[in-house]
């Protein structure tokens, strides 16, 4: 949505203005509680604890329509102990959801790298999953100057 | 689909050694939030799964939301123990697969 000016406030009949400068809702954006809802639905409840996961995305990204993205997880990569799943989630795109991983020990190393879209200026949450049945999770916050989901 | 997919992935690499495989596929990823310029909304058209497989075996794969951005690109590592062949597929929302191959040798 353009920004409203003053000058065009002024120029607008009064209830517009009101309405303009209340903001109307913008059904393009979910909430952070369905964000929340998402990471629970990953998650079955269990606890999620801050983890050696560097999330590497520009702190100013100019266009939102395509972000880079690169997460890398401290964690071993064996049969016994790996990174399973990983979950991306934009609290502020119209669907919290950016993608899901899946990880194998054949993996190596747990490491993946997409380009994204970002709606706005957000915070971007990584949640991993181990398979012994740990959450590990980070976040990063993005400015975004232009938004990348249409509407 | 017009273009067949870049994968970039070393051809010869030594015994369990760690590889970064990085992909490409040409998708306009439309994410059914944008209007034409008639003003209706284009239907949602994404691939929602992308996998790779080594010698049959699952190695990686991943589900898209529409957040991901056109021309979907997606970069993640192998340890590669033997010569073999990569299968990656990606799918799309009407059903379409694209799919490509790579090989590679151990040395």
């Amino acid at each position: 949505m353009r920004p409203v000016s003053r000058r065009d406030a002024l120029a607008l009949p009064a209830q517009f203005t009101a309405l303009a400068l209340a903001g109307a809702p913008d059904p393009a954006h979910s909430t952070p509680a369905e964000a929340a809802a998402e990471i629970e639905k990953f998650t079955g409840g269990a606890a999620v604890e801050p983890g050696k996961i560097t999330i590497d995305l520009p702190e100013i990204a100019e266009n939102g329509n395509s972000v880079p993205l690169a997460i890398d997880i401290d964690h071993p990569m064996t049969a016994e102990s790996h990174v399973s799943d990983l979950l991306l989630i934009a609290e502020a795109n119209p669907w919290p959801r950016i993608a899901r991983f899946q990880l194998t020990p054949m993996s190596g190393r747990a490491a993946v790298a997409t380009r994204i879209r970002l709606a706005g200026t957000q915070t971007v949450r990584v949640v991993a999953k181990t398979s012994d049945g740990r959450f590990l999770t980070a976040q990063k916050q993005v400015k975004v100057t232009i938004g990348g989901c249409g509407g | 689909m017009a273009k067949a997919p870049r994968i970039k992935i070393p051809n010869e690499v030594r015994k369990g050694e760690i590889i970064q495989i990085k992909t490409l596929v040409a998708h306009e990823m439309e994410n059914g939030l944008r209007r034409d310029q008639g003003g209706t909304l284009v239907p949602r058209k994404i691939i929602n799964h992308f996998a790779c497989t080594f010698n049959g075996k699952p190695v990686f794969a991943c589900e898209l939301e529409p957040a991901v951005a056109a021309n979907p690109y997606l970069a993640f590592s192998v340890r590669v123990e033997e010569s073999g062949i990569f299968r990656f597929s990606w799918i799309d929302d009407d059903g379409t697969t694209i799919e490509a191959e790579e090989t590679i040798a151990v040395s």
